[in-house]
């Protein structure tokens, strides 16, 4: 219907920008570093002594971080739409030659997004993680990680330079290591927690060779720099950053190929999961696409490549939520699903890019809720996490129920909530790039509408409904109010953001000068939407026939091939392994036995022939001195030598 | 103070320090085993009070060095063997000064790690060395303090080749008595190999002094006008190369590095991180300053071969060391993947590479010093530097492994942390000129958090060991140790500036000597955009990228409709 309305206005990107200096409140733009780092700091160094107040300041530092990000946030709103790219300097990082990276930072429309979801979601899941953690020993020190977490991301999207970007990248890397292996008595969570690191730092190789090719082709890493000298490049260099940062953009947010650290990290405690999923980390890809629009805009190829992988990645992650019979696990298949479906409006260009941030901002509220939720259960439920050994749980868990259940309808889109606002534009934006590669991907986007459908149908039914499957060893009742109030508030932002941001255009008209904006859309019904309403709709009745209406089996029955390669997360550990991991443990071995066998045996026995016999070796070790002394007569001996070959 | 001798008395205190240690009552002096004690502890505190007035002699030294000045500062020459042209020239460029400064910063902390080794503390069969002469350990630690201050100060070629090799004295015998395991056999791996390479630059150093008697100059091993010696590109080969193997050895480059791994696995934690830390920076520091200045053709001539082995040694190193299975010589071999980045940045020949490489010395020494100090520890407590032994650490002993994890981070090079600033110095100005080889070592960057990580998930967490289960965290002075490196290795990550400021005007007269220019970028960014903050407006030169993206975009709208229709 509005197809051919839309590949007739060609998208616009972002116009000419301005940057001035921050002033007033935003002047002290690093106290939103300063804040969490200082929590970090006294929960982390304070030691034990901490322990009976340390999750106060734990819970104090990000509010105190929102608040101050609502108050940057406000004043932002207080200048023309031209003059809100803000920033300053806290001081020279590196000065090398032309290499000079200052600390610096950058309040524009698009970083205070992010600073308002990281901070104000984020403070929401500290919250509830008093009282889900209210029996941990450690609970400081996992207040202390997670506030260590909100600072690099914060870094990671204040940053006005690449190399401040990767380094609350990496930050983050290490603060979700931390996280995920929290319960490190555990080998799983351990072996979980190195995984991320890992996979995240294949990634990062990507990222940071982008930003060597950066500054060898411009001499500078700053944003301002490299944009502006972007469009002289030429198309190879350019696909070519777009590529690398592609790279780093899988890593981090858990794409195809570097996707399966992210169903391991459930390891970590669930509110880190909550945390990864919806507030930070994952988003950090979509955060790099949209940041370097002015690159990706310049090569057609790259942006293809990131649609590509974020629709090869929104099916499978779609996929594997059908599978699971773990709610968190099927919740991480869902997030990889939904990171696709950012990736792939990135990967549109400036028809995407506003989309991609709504769609981004919208699963924030909603995803954090599921967690919290599923953390809620998990909590009653003795660290059960098996769904076939839940059921019923809505009558004994009312608040949880409805605080899922709305974030539920959110995610499968549904209206008036907040999914429905957020994904319709990016299925529809696919389309509208046109031909065969925007029917393909327009066609991914449709399908993992219908399966999103069918999964979350799936959690919601054998979580809540059906049958009590539970044994009676576990006495679920209703979470305690420190963690039911940031479900509540998640769940109403589940249901309003949506609306908020797409209807008036309020988001695009705030990002535009960043992204650049979108062709115009003519009112909220598309066809698009109206049939990815039509599958879900039949994705719930097939869900329904399945888990609603038959007793569910507490043991999993064997399934179909699909579901059993569903269940093996479509076998990316295994291709890891064969691909990777068994020839790399050949490769070490081979070069240890080289190492010992080869390059020193040789040296070995080049030293014992030099020596005559290796009974001249033991013989030096015991008469040192003489020996040394007989090496300096050598040396006086060819020293005369050489002096009197050179003066002939 | 301008004419103070600072880097002659610097360098004298430790040698007065080990002379004191020596004037103590000896083993064999009558008294009780309390006594013995008491005289062991006199000697180990007059170590560490000698190492602390030298690192604060330096640091009043280092305040007063101006990063604008001329090339050396701090000098003093005097005539040593006037009939050949020998003097004792010392003065120090930025690049020896922060080594110094390394070397002098690791000494009280290396003197604390080792206070109780000599009685057998880091031995993992329990046993004290073969010879338990605390007076004699900690002498040869001070003398070999001296040396250090003495290789990076001279200006002298043949003072610095005196230095080079004396220091292979104390530290032969610091491994092959004081050691553990197969000391003996590394102890002479150790000195065979320096001896041959050192023998090699002997012959270099006497020749460069008779071409600096050609045409009927008064000959010289002055560093300062040897370095205006015009030499014929043949010449400049060889001495190349007699200077670059001893310094390669020395460093150790791949594949010279298999003296390494023994050495530092059989030498105490301390020697350890006097040996990777202090000794191995001797080499990168004598390419930085002799080869490349004296030689600047031949080492353009050698560089391509030394780049290839560079990137080998990385990987090589990172890879091997994944494989190891004893704590002490997987360190040793991060070490060889390190050395080999700190090469590779030497000789691309960048400010950024070189700025980089001198960085990554001394955050190296930090960052694996603590390493091997921190393993040291718990090593002492277990008994066995098997990996497979230890096990859940994490929960028994928290803050021990809390710095090991700090430490272990630093040397996969976490951004925040010292190291990461050095190593993507490096890589970022080998990139501008041989991106192939930039790939590669930024690959490593991977190599590096397995091998490290996966050493910390073997020994810290998982299920606690019944053999750790009592293990005590650290105390006291173990704390005082590690914790300067710790700090040192955070201050520096977060502002590596200060630092910096003092090395790059060295390395740029380095460049200038070596005839080499920084690449420049084929489209470099207006100078309004790269200004930084300090201009107040600016404004982005969006326009005509603007105008090139809606031309790109419909470049490809057309070719999908093309595509589309066909």
């Amino acid at each position: 219907m509005t197809g051919s309305v839309h590949s007739a206005l060609m998208p616009q990107a972002a116009a000419a920008l301005t940057t001035y200096h921050a002033t007033g409140i935003q002047d002290a733009a690093g106290l939103l570093l300063a804040f969490p780092l200082a929590g970090a700091a006294i929960l982390l160094l304070g030691g034990k002594r901490t322990n009976s107040w340390g999750h106060y300041v734990g819970v104090a530092m990000p509010l105190l971080a929102f608040a101050y990000g609502v108050a940057a946030y406000v004043q932002m709103l207080g200048y023309p739409a031209a003059h809100r790219s803000r920033e300053l300097t806290l001081y020279q990082f590196i000065d090398v030659g032309r290499f000079q990276v200052p600390l610096g930072l950058q309040l524009d429309q698009l970083s205070i997004c992010f600073v308002l979801l990281i901070t104000g979601v984020g403070s929401l899941i500290h919250i509830f993680a008093v009282g889900y953690m209210s029996h941990d020993p450690e609970r400081r020190r996992f207040f202390g990680y997670m506030n260590l977490f909100l600072a690099a991301m914060l870094l990671l999207v204040l940053g006005n330079n690449y190399l401040a970007l990767y380094a609350g990248w990496e930050g983050v890397g290490l603060a979700s290591y931390l996280l995920i292996g929290f319960w490190q008595y555990k080998d799983s969570a351990a072996v979980a927690a190195k995984k991320a690191f890992i996979a995240n730092r294949v990634g990062d190789v990507g990222l940071s060779l982008g930003i060597m090719l950066m500054f060898a082709q411009f001499g500078t890493v700053t944003f301002q720099g490299v944009f502006a000298a972007v469009p002289s490049a030429s198309h190879g260099v350019v696909t070519a950053i777009g590529l690398l940062l592609l790279l780093g953009a899988c890593g981090k947010s858990a794409q195809v190929p570097l996707q399966s650290w992210l169903l391991d990290a459930m390891e970590g405690p669930t509110p880190v999961s909550a945390l990864i999923h919806a507030a930070t980390m994952v988003t950090a890809g979509v955060y790099l696409i949209v940041r370097s629009a002015p690159i990706f805009d310049l090569t057609p190829d790259a942006r293809l490549a990131v649609a590509i992988v974020g629709a090869v990645t929104l099916l499978f992650g779609a996929i594997i939520g059908c599978a699971k019979d773990d709610i968190k696990k099927a919740l991480a298949g869902s997030t990889m699903s939904q990171i696709g479906y950012m990736m792939l409006a990135a990967g549109l260009g400036p028809a995407g890019y506003v989309f991609a941030i709504a769609h981004l901002l919208a699963h924030g509220f909603f995803k954090a809720g599921l967690f919290l939720g599923a953390g809620s259960i998990k909590h009653e439920m003795n660290e059960e996490v098996d769904m076939r050994r839940f059921g019923g749980l809505a009558k004994v868990m009312p608040i949880t129920w409805v605080t899922f259940g709305l974030a539920y309808l959110a995610i499968i889109g549904i209206p008036p909530l907040s999914g429905f606002f957020t994904k319709d534009p990016i299925i529809d934006a696919a389309f509208a790039k046109g031909g065969t590669s925007g029917a393909l991907l327009g066609t991914a986007a449709l399908i993992g509408a219908g399966i999103t459908g069918f999964y979350m149908t799936r959690v919601m039914l054998m979580t809540f409904h059906g049958e009590r499957r539970w044994d009676d060893t576990v006495h679920p009742h209703e979470a305690p109010p420190v963690m039911t109030w940031p479900m509540i508030v998640l769940a109403i932002g589940s249901v309003f953001a949506g609306g908020l941001l797409i209807v008036d255009n309020r988001l695009l008209n705030f990002l535009g000068p960043v992204t650049g904006v979108p062709p115009t859309r003519h009112g909220l019904w598309t066809w698009s939407g109206i049939v990815a309403l039509a599958l879900v709709v039949v994705a719930f009745g097939i869900a329904y026939a399945l888990y609603g209406r038959r007793e569910i089996p507490v043991t999993a029955p064997a399934g179909s091939p699909v579901t059993v390669a569903a269940r093996k997360d479509l076998y990316g550990d295994a291709i890891n392994e064969g691909l990777l991991m068994r020839p790399g443990q050949w490769l070490t071995r081979l070069s240890v036995f080289f190492d010992n066998r080869g390059v020193d045996g040789l040296v070995n026995s080049l030293a014992a022939a030099t020596g005559g016999s290796s009974g001249r070796l033991r013989k030096l070790q015991s008469g040192f001195v003489r020996s040394y002394a007989l090496s300096m007569l050598v040396g006086g001996v060819l020293l005369v030598g050489a002096l009197l070959l050179v003066r002939l | 103070m301008s004419n103070f001798p600072w880097l002659t008395v610097a360098g004298a205190i430790p040698l007065v320090g080990a002379v004191v240690i020596g004037m103590t009552p000896g083993r064999s002096a009558p008294g009780s085993p309390a006594d013995r004690r008491a005289r062991d502890l006199l000697v180990k505190q007059i170590a560490l009070v000698t190492s602390l007035v030298t690192l604060g002699i330096i640091i009043a030294m280092a305040v007063q060095y101006n990063t604008g000045g001329p090339r050396f500062q701090f000098t003093q020459t005097y005539q040593w063997i006037p009939q050949f042209g020998v003097h004792y020239a010392v003065g120090v460029d930025g690049i020896a000064l922060v080594l110094i400064l390394m070397s002098v910063v690791l000494m009280p902390v290396v003197v604390l790690a080792s206070w109780n080794d000599v009685e057998g503390g880091s031995n993992p069969a329990g046993e004290p060395p073969a010879r338990r002469s605390v007076k004699s350990y900690f002498a040869m630690m001070l003398v070999l303090e001296t040396m250090m201050i003495g290789v990076f100060a001279a200006t002298d070629v043949f003072l610095f080749y005196v230095f080079f090799e004396a220091m292979l004295i104390p530290m032969y015998f610091m491994i092959g008595s004081f050691g553990v395991g197969q000391r003996q056999y590394a102890a002479v791996k150790f000195l065979l190999y320096s001896l041959l390479g050192g023998l090699l630059m002997l012959v270099a150093v006497i020749a460069l002094y008779v071409y600096s008697t050609h045409g009927g100059h008064q000959g010289t091993f002055l560093f300062t006008q040897l370095s205006h010696l015009s030499l014929s590109p043949t010449v400049q080969k060889w001495l190349f190369l007699g200077f670059f193997i001893a310094f390669a050895i020395k460093a150790p480059l791949w594949p010279f590095h298999t003296w390494l791994p023994d050495a530092a696995t059989a030498a105490q934690p301390g020697a350890a991180v006097l040996l990777v830390g202090v000794l191995d920076k001797v080499g990168t520091f004598g390419m930085l300053r002799y080869c490349l200045d004296l030689f600047p053709s031949g080492a353009h001539f050698f560089t391509p071969l030394i780049i290839v082995l560079s990137v080998i040694g990385v990987l090589y190193g990172a890879v091997v060391a994944i494989g190891q299975r004893d704590i002490k010589r997987l360190i040793a071999y991060t070490s060889v993947s390190h050395m080999g980045l700190i090469t590779l940045g030497i000789f691309v020949m960048t400010s950024q590479g070189q700025t980089g490489a001198t960085l990554y010395m001394v955050n190296h020494a930090f960052a694996t010093g603590a390493l091997f100090i921190i393993a040291g520890f718990m090593i002492s407590r277990r008994r066995s530097t098997l990996i497979s032994d230890y096990g859940g650490v994490q929960s028994v002993a928290p803050i021990l492994a809390g710095t090991f994890l700090i430490a272990g981070l630093a040397s996969l090079a976490l951004p925040g942390l010292s190291t990461f600033v050095s190593e993507f110095l490096v890589l970022v100005g080998t990139f501008t000129r041989y991106e192939a080889a930039a790939i590669l070592a930024t690959a490593g960057i991977i190599l590096a958090a397995i091998y490290i990580l996966w050493m910390y998930q073997r020994t810290m967490t998982g299920p606690i060991k019944p053999e750790v289960a009592k293990m005590p965290d650290l105390k006291g002075r173990e704390l005082w140790a590690v914790a300067p490196l710790i700090a040192l290795i955070i201050v520096l990550g977060v502002y590596p500036k200060p630092i910096i400021d003092i090395i790059n005007p060295a390395v740029t007269k380095t460049l200038v000597e070596a005839h080499s220019t920084n690449p420049v970028p084929p489209h470099p960014a207006p100078a309004a955009a790269t200004a930084g903050t300090t201009s107040d407006v600016r404004h982005r030169a969006r326009a005509s990228h603007v105008a090139q993206a809606q031309a790109a975009s419909k470049r490809v709208s057309v070719t999908l409709r093309q595509r589309s229709s066909a």
